[in-house]
């Protein structure tokens, strides 16, 4: 067995061959869902609970369906209506979940390293699905799955992170992920929504597209959200978009057979053109979505088995 | 009349700089001139310094007796060799009125050590009204500061020092530009953008301090930088003070010991304010201490309960307790050779003594026999349950330590001795 974490709370913890591990397991759930053989028993018998205190409708989906496929009992908790209101902090509702005794938590959660301190009080195996700018490692995955499968390979390829790269728990995890494999990343945005000091971090960074997407082999655009025109990063979407926004013009410095990514929920308009995003020679938007699902089952799976093996001490 | 005589004993004086063998005397509460003595203590050849005099402590009254109390703040300090507390207005509510301040005196009896108070600045510390500084300062305010609430309108400030001046009173300021900081829990950089958390430059606090030094050099006021914590921050206070300011400047322990990488997995206990700084930062604020730049070192003992700290990063609240390790970690910057014992003591006892108009902070005949005891080569592993504050939050535990008070004097009286200590 490579896959020997405990949890998955991020990519920067996972050596480059448990990488390979979890997305060679999920290759095989995206052929036998692709086949119809979308039902497993991997996870009978084991709870999965989803713990989303931040609005998400794709992940929470996307868990909720592959915990379902692999025979889970799968629980969704809507954490912002419930026991925060009522004034319980995060690790007393992590206690009193741990003692209903889960074996897979998935959690969502508005403030980095928010993950991580739940991780530390419970008993079972937690997926971060996204922990305010920190991380988000199963999108990593999905979208390195994707980026595999179209390119034929995760390494030497020239990768650019273009848009809100400072608020992105994704760009984060992919540039961790794509940096661990041995892909040279580019990261191309406004330096107003630049992390501090990225460049440290063993990528290029640029505010220039043309120069940013120059002979790139994958091209990934970011959400731009739209309140961050309130804080002055940026002085307006029409601006955003001409500088930034990815349409066939700017796309042809890549290479020809760059692909385009996005993680999704689009802004058409203003980081994507919606004619590109939709253009199936290019764009493997939905193709993400699909390898979500197939990442989110390989990863409970190993998670799993490591469970099994530590309760059962084999 | 009560006189002791410590003998086999090495004193360390920061006023003449000296580091040496001796003895030394005291007599009804002072230090005396050699002489016999009705009692003898052997040191065993420890070192005997003046007690340590901290600026900008947080005592929890009013409002948060269940973090820390007089009583267990003077326990936490006597232990830690601290003789004199200078205790913060950021209380719930503000120390900024002067009944506030008469009742936070009389609850300070209960401490062992002495205790002397700092008042709020401008009313609740909303930097819009001055608090009656004059009336404040009849009733036994040493200084005046909103902590780390920046008064904002410039104006706001500049009439506050411009009348802080006029009746001779110290204003400590907290350098830090507040736009640049809003929000912020970690300095910006790699490990910053690393972990996900909003970051501010530490061109914030030069920003600040340039703003405060202009109104300084206009008003005339006697000014105390809290805490001065970037190489960055450094040129602008030289400037000031060869221009001839009444300009001092202090720094905590923690970020002269530890730096930001040491947060690792968003452990929150070394959540301060202002946020833990780069190791080139750090090494730069070592080297302005021993060249003298900075003046005062502070634990800035701030005790925040469990509930307080096991939280998301970013909603953890800040600072962390300092009183009982303030003298071990400072002598992490002796035994790595930035500093000899004198030039350290000078920086924790006799600079804020003087600056804040005390007594202490000296050997001298006739001061207050305020005196700490300490081996300053015993090593030790720090156990937060073991420290007397009610509150547990040291970015120390478990580290591995050398230097420990072995006893510790206020006025003459032993107020605490690690032979018979019950905890």
């Amino acid at each position: 067995m490579t896959f020997t974490q405990r949890h998955l709370l991020g990519i920067e913890p996972l050596h480059p061959a448990e990488i390979t591990a979890l997305l060679d397991r999920a290759d095989h759930y995206a052929e036998a869902q692709r086949r119809g053989d979308r039902h497993g028993d991997a996870l009978a018998g084991l709870t999965q609970v989803n713990m989303f205190f931040e609005a998400s409708t794709r992940t929470q989906a996307s868990f909720e369906i592959a915990g379902k496929r692999l025979g889970a009992d799968v629980m969704n908790m809507a954490m912002q209506a419930s026991s925060l209101k009522k004034g319980e902090t995060l690790i007393d509702t992590a206690l009193t979940l741990n003692a209903m005794r889960p074996d897979l938590l998935v959690v969502r959660h508005p403030h980095s390293g928010a993950v991580n301190l739940l991780a530390e009080k419970v008993n079972c195996a937690v997926l971060n699905a996204g922990d305010g700018r920190h991380e988000h490692p199963t999108q990593a995955l999905l979208d390195a799955l994707t980026i595999r499968q179209a390119k034929g390979r995760l390494h030497r390829l020239t990768v650019a992170i273009c848009g809100d790269i400072a608020h992105s728990r994704v760009a984060r995890s992919n540039l961790i992920l794509l940096g661990k494999m041995e892909n040279r990343v580019r990261l191309v945005g406004p330096p107003t929504l630049m992390p501090a000091q990225v460049g440290e971090l063993g990528v290029e960074v640029t505010d220039d597209m043309a120069e940013g997407l120059r002979d790139a082999d994958v091209v990934m655009m970011l959400r731009l959200q739209r309140e961050r025109m309130d804080g002055a990063f940026i002085p307006s979407e029409r601006e955003y978009y001409h500088r930034f926004g990815l349409d066939a013009e700017k796309l042809r410095a890549a290479k020809p057979d760059a692909i385009v990514m996005h993680p999704g929920p689009m802004n058409r308009g203003v980081e994507i053109d919606g004619t590109l995003a939709d253009d199936i020679n290019r764009s493997v938007i939905q193709k993400q979505v699909e390898m979500g699902v197939a990442v989110r089952m390989a990863a409970m799976d190993l998670l799993a088995r490591n469970l099994r093996e530590r309760v059962n001490g084999v | 009349m009560s006189t002791t005589l410590f003998t086999n004993v090495r004193l360390i004086d920061p006023v003449s700089g000296t580091d040496a063998p001796g003895e030394l005397r005291i007599e009804d509460g002072r230090i005396a001139a050699p002489g016999p003595a009705s009692e003898v203590v052997d040191c065993g050849g420890r070192c005997l310094a003046p007690g340590i005099v901290d600026v900008g402590v947080k005592v929890g009254e009013p409002g948060e007796r269940h973090k820390e109390s007089f009583r267990t703040a003077g326990r936490a300090a006597a232990r830690g060799g601290v003789t004199t507390i200078v205790c913060r207005p950021d209380t719930i509510p503000v120390i900024d009125g002067p009944e506030m301040l008469e009742h936070v005196r009389a609850r300070a009896a209960e401490s062992v050590v002495r205790v002397r108070h700092m008042a709020a600045l401008t009313k609740g510390r909303a930097g819009r009204e001055m608090t009656e500084i004059g009336f404040l300062r009849d009733a036994g305010a040493v200084a005046f500061t909103d902590g780390t609430h920046v008064v904002e309108d410039t104006r706001v400030l500049s009439r506050c020092l411009t009348y802080a001046r006029s009746l001779g009173a110290l204003v400590v300021g907290h350098p830090q530009d507040p736009g640049l900081s809003r929000g912020a829990c970690i300095t910006s950089g790699k490990f910053a953008s690393l972990r996900g958390l909003p970051g501010v430059a530490p061109l914030a606090e030069r920003m600040g301090l340039e703003r405060d030094l202009a109104l300084v050099e206009a008003t005339g006021v006697a000014y105390h930088l809290d805490q001065i914590t970037c190489a960055a921050s450094l040129p602008a206070l030289v400037r000031a003070r060869a221009a001839g300011l009444d300009v001092t400047a202090g720094i905590s322990i923690h970020h002269l010991t530890l730096n930001v990488l040491d947060i690792a997995d968003y452990r929150t206990f070394f959540k301060v304010t202002p946020p833990l700084r780069d190791e080139d930062d750090r090494v730069a604020m070592v080297a302005a201490l021993a060249e003298g730049a900075i003046d005062v070192i502070s634990s800035m003992h701030t005790p925040q309960d469990e509930e307080s700290k096991r939280l998301p990063f970013e909603e953890a609240a800040p600072g962390a307790v300092g009183l009982e390790t303030l003298l071990p970690a400072a002598m992490r910057l002796v035994h790595a050779g930035h500093l000899d014992l004198p030039s350290l003591w000078r920086a924790l006892s006799t600079n804020p003594a003087r600056r804040l108009g005390l007594e202490g902070g000296t050997l001298e005949v006739g001061a207050p026999a305020d005196l700490v005891l300490f081996d300053p080569d015993a090593p030790f592993v720090l156990d937060r349950w073991t420290m007397a504050s009610k509150s547990k939050n040291t970015p120390f535990d478990g580290a591995r330590m050398e230097g420990r008070v072995i006893g510790t004097w206020v006025g003459g009286t032993r107020i605490f001795d690690r032979n018979n200590a019950h905890a």
